[in-house]
């Protein structure tokens, strides 16, 4: 009687084991069968097609996966000093004390907020903010559009390398600094010529997680991007990215093609992501067993 | 020896591909205290573990050969059932830290589903905890979780917890290591007065210890069981060489 | 070494740290800018009224939050019936088979699961579903949000299980307890407080979340407590009237902000203080 509620229970451990990989295998099947009809259509033209017309039913992804390049890179290369002087900080200079916490909480503070409010305060404070700054330049102000994104991306991305790198930095073995301390070294000189280059490649993995993020943000980016499906110009120019054009456009979707062709975009992105947040995690991992 | 109460026939146990006893026929007395001492790696905790069959939980663990309990085979027998009649101490004091004394001492009751009443329950309490003469420090905080204790305290507390299952025989693995030498004395004290409800099998790589509390004593080495006999015996006249070199500290 | 070279140096030192404090202290301006703005937008909103009414047509006057509120909390709870038992289930289970094919695969694909994006979870919610039943619904919104709690859920009950002592284990072994009952009553209990905090953590997390839900709860103007109908979410409904261009429901939707902001902070906090208190000692 006893073997019975043991097995059981054993049963149900698997059972519940085997649902997360099928629930996963399922999540690339559906992505799959329902972008057929948009492979089939268009094959490869839909990587490099540059028109996203659905009422004539031209579906070419090249101005979304430009957006969505455009934007996280933009936004990575904007964050990186910030979560850099975060991670030196709070890795290196400050580890621990009541100034160190504080900065830690409201970095993870900064991870909570919802993606939506982000939205919002960036289409109402930083789009009239930048719509000045292109009249200043003389471009159109449009105000929204793939630098407002950027921002907006820029400051979400900021807690995912912060964190991580400031762990990697502060994991980096004391004796190596004191040894380079002990030849008349600054701080500034240790930092830079042996805490970083050290700390390389987790700082690395810090990046590529935040990637991740980026890749996959959609309603802050959404609400501030302005919503154009032809290809950018300039980083000034109202665009879209892969999530932000399902976004607008999903619930509209009523044919076949047009549908499909956003799962499409969709299992793209989830590819994307996928390898990027899998590199992250196998540099992560490397170093933890070499530490 | 009149009837023992436990008797280990040929018995072999492995792990992997590493054989950690070999061949082991051991017979222990009714109500006494043997002690089993050697060096670190002998298999004297694994002989203990083979006894209440934990060893096996471990994977890649295998044991063959016979352990009789009275004339029970603790092998042919579910190794649950066997673990009820026979009660283990472990090295660290593990009282389980979210249940209350009272709880804790009669947690072998309440996990596994076996109902009594609340008096049945008060009687077993007391009566365990005086056995394994804790009753007078705590008898007023029953209620307090078991983690709050001392060391010494929680041993006692994990005795009384083992004492509540009425064992016929009660494995001690090297019960007193982690504790300081006032409580290390308290325990072997009460391991004197319990022997006469119990029989004690107790594990130990302290010498000195083995000849102050029991009345027989095991040396194991390299997984062999060297020699056997009663402790004053052992201890002034060894028979075997190894013997008398592990106890004159040449090794171990 | 020349004293104006080690001078030089030492000016680069103490310029490099300004500049590092500096940018610290630039990364939670948007935090301060951010809170600040709610506060200031949304609390003039809030009060006992907006929490209770439902949204009124543009122009009417005095509209409130009522259905976003309680259909944040269903699809919630719909979210945590679906990923709490499942999730717990799998991180026992990785945390008692440490090695092995299954073990690997499940945590490679929680992995996976925990790195896609939201909007693409909306996607399969959809497709599994919404097309089926034919209707936008409560349930397919807390299906898409319990697919996302379950990789939190999960690697943090295997976490906190394995950082419960082994002897732990032993102890109730050796009292003769099965083993299917030392991990019910002895060890999940002894790691209920890391197991609630990461339930905490996730619905905190989800309880912004809007991408899954466009086309999955999609929203509604009406009180709805029927879950296959489509139902309103807070971050739902500040998305829509952020978006429009009415000033009032502008305004809503920073009344609507500032209370998710706090109910998001306020299950932080509580998990926090959870993790804490609740700790068990070993």
């Amino acid at each position: 009687m006893q073997g019975r509620s043991e097995s059981i229970f054993r049963g149900g451990l698997n059972l519940a084991a085997a649902a997360m990989v099928v629930l996963l295998l399922a999540v690339f099947v559906t992505l799959l069968v329902n972008s057929l009809p948009s492979m089939k259509e268009m094959g490869w033209r839909f990587l490099y097609g540059r028109t996203w017309d659905p009422v004539s039913g031209t579906f070419g992804a090249l101005p979304f996966l430009l957006g969505t390049l455009l934007t996280s890179f933009l936004a990575l290369l904007i964050s990186l000093p910030f979560s850099l002087s975060i991670a030196i900080f709070l890795g290196e200079y400050l580890k621990g004390g009541f100034i160190s916490s504080l900065l830690r909480n409201a970095i993870e503070l900064l991870a909570g907020i919802p993606s939506v409010i982000y939205g919002f305060w960036g289409l109402f404070v930083l789009v009239p903010l930048i719509r000045g700054l292109e009249m200043k330049l003389g471009v159109t102000p449009y105000g929204v559009g793939i630098f407002a994104a950027s921002v907006i991306l820029s400051i979400m991305v900021i807690p995912f390398s912060a964190s991580l790198a400031r762990e990697v930095i502060s994991l980096v073995p004391a004796d190596l600094k004191e040894a380079a301390y002990s030849l008349g070294a600054t701080r500034l000189e240790v930092v830079w010529k042996v805490v970083l280059p050290y700390a390389r490649s987790g700082i690395f993995a810090g990046i590529l997680l935040a990637l991740g993020r980026a890749l996959g943000e959609t309603m802050a980016v959404t609400m501030v991007i302005g919503n154009a499906n032809f290809l950018p110009k300039s980083i000034f120019s109202p665009s879209n990215t892969m999530a932000s054009v399902i976004a607008n456009e999903f619930t509209e979707a009523t044919e076949t093609l047009y549908l499909s062709s956003l799962v499409e975009i969709g299992l793209l992105l989830l590819v994307v992501t996928t390898i990027v947040n899998i590199i992250g995690k196998y540099i992560i991992r490397k170093q933890t067993v070499e530490v | 020896m009149e009837s023992p109460v436990l008797r280990i026939e040929n018995f072999n146990a492995h792990f992997g591909d590493n054989q950690i006893l070999k061949d082991i026929s051991l017979s222990f007395p009714r109500n006494k205290v043997i002690a089993i001492m050697g060096p670190s790696g002998c298999g004297k905790t694994t002989l203990v573990r083979c006894i209440n069959r934990m060893h096996e939980l471990t994977a890649g663990a295998r044991a063959s050969g016979r352990i009789y309990l009275d004339d029970e085979n603790l092998y042919s027998m579910n190794p649950i059932v066997v673990r009820r009649k026979i009660g283990m101490v472990f090295q660290k004091p593990n009282p389980f830290p979210t249940m209350s004394i009272y709880d804790n001492t009669v947690a072998g009751y309440k996990l596994n589903g076996i109902r009594m009443g609340r008096g049945e329950l008060d009687r077993i309490v007391e009566e365990s905890l005086k056995k394994s003469a804790l009753w007078e420090e705590v008898n007023g905080s029953l209620h307090r979780k078991g983690t709050f204790l001392s060391g010494g305290q929680q041993q006692r507390l994990c005795i009384a917890r083992a004492l509540a299952m009425n064992p016929e025989i009660l494995l001690l693995d090297e019960p007193t290591s982690a504790l300081d030498p006032k409580a290390t004395s308290h325990i072997e004290e009460l391991i004197g007065e319990l022997k006469d409800t119990v029989t004690i099998i107790l594990v130990t790589h302290n010498i000195a210890q083995a000849a102050r509390v029991s009345d027989y004593t095991a040396f194991l080495f390299l997984g062999e069981l060297i020699e056997y006999g009663p402790t004053d015996k052992l201890f002034t006249v060894p028979e075997d060489k190894r013997t008398e070199e592990y106890l004159t500290g040449k090794f171990g | 070494m020349s004293q104006v070279g080690v001078t030089g140096r030492v000016i680069k030192d103490y310029s490099f740290r300004g500049v590092i404090i500096v940018l610290c202290l630039l990364s939670i301006l948007p935090l301060l800018l951010i809170l600040i703005y709610i506060v200031k937008q949304g609390i003039s909103s809030v009060n006992w009224g907006f929490l209770t009414r439902l949204p009124r047509p543009v122009g009417e006057a005095g509209g409130g939050i009522s259905n976003a509120l309680i259909g944040s909390i269903l699809l919630i709870v719909i979210a945590c019936l679906c990923s709490v038992p499942v999730g717990i289930f799998a991180g026992v289970y990785l945390s008692e088979y440490r090695r092995g094919r299954l073990a690997y695969l499940v945590r490679l694909s929680v992995e996976v699961l925990q790195g896609t994006p939201s909007i693409v979870i909306g996607i399969i919610a959809y497709l599994w579903i919404v097309i089926r039943v034919g209707s936008f619904s409560a349930f397919s919104g807390g299906i898409a949000l319990g697919i996302m709690m379950l990789p939190v859920i999960v690697k943090t009950t295997e976490e906190t299980l394995r950082l419960i002592p082994h002897h732990l284990k032993e102890a109730s072994l050796a009292l003769g307890v099965p083993y299917y009952k030392t991990i019910l009553k002895v060890i999940v209990p002894a790691g209920l407080s890391g197991i609630i905090t990461g339930i905490l953590i996730s619905v905190a997390r989800i309880a912004g979340e809007t991408a899954p839900l466009l086309f999955t709860a999609f929203g509604s103007p009406f009180m709805n407590f029927n879950v296959f109908k489509p139902i309103n979410s807070l971050p739902l409904l500040i998305f829509n009237y952020a978006t429009s261009p009415y000033a009032e429901w502008h305004s809503l939707a920073w009344g609507a902000s500032f209370v998710l902001v706090v109910f998001v902070l306020a299950l932080n906090l509580f998990a926090r203080m959870v993790a804490r208190r609740w700790k068990v000692q070993f």
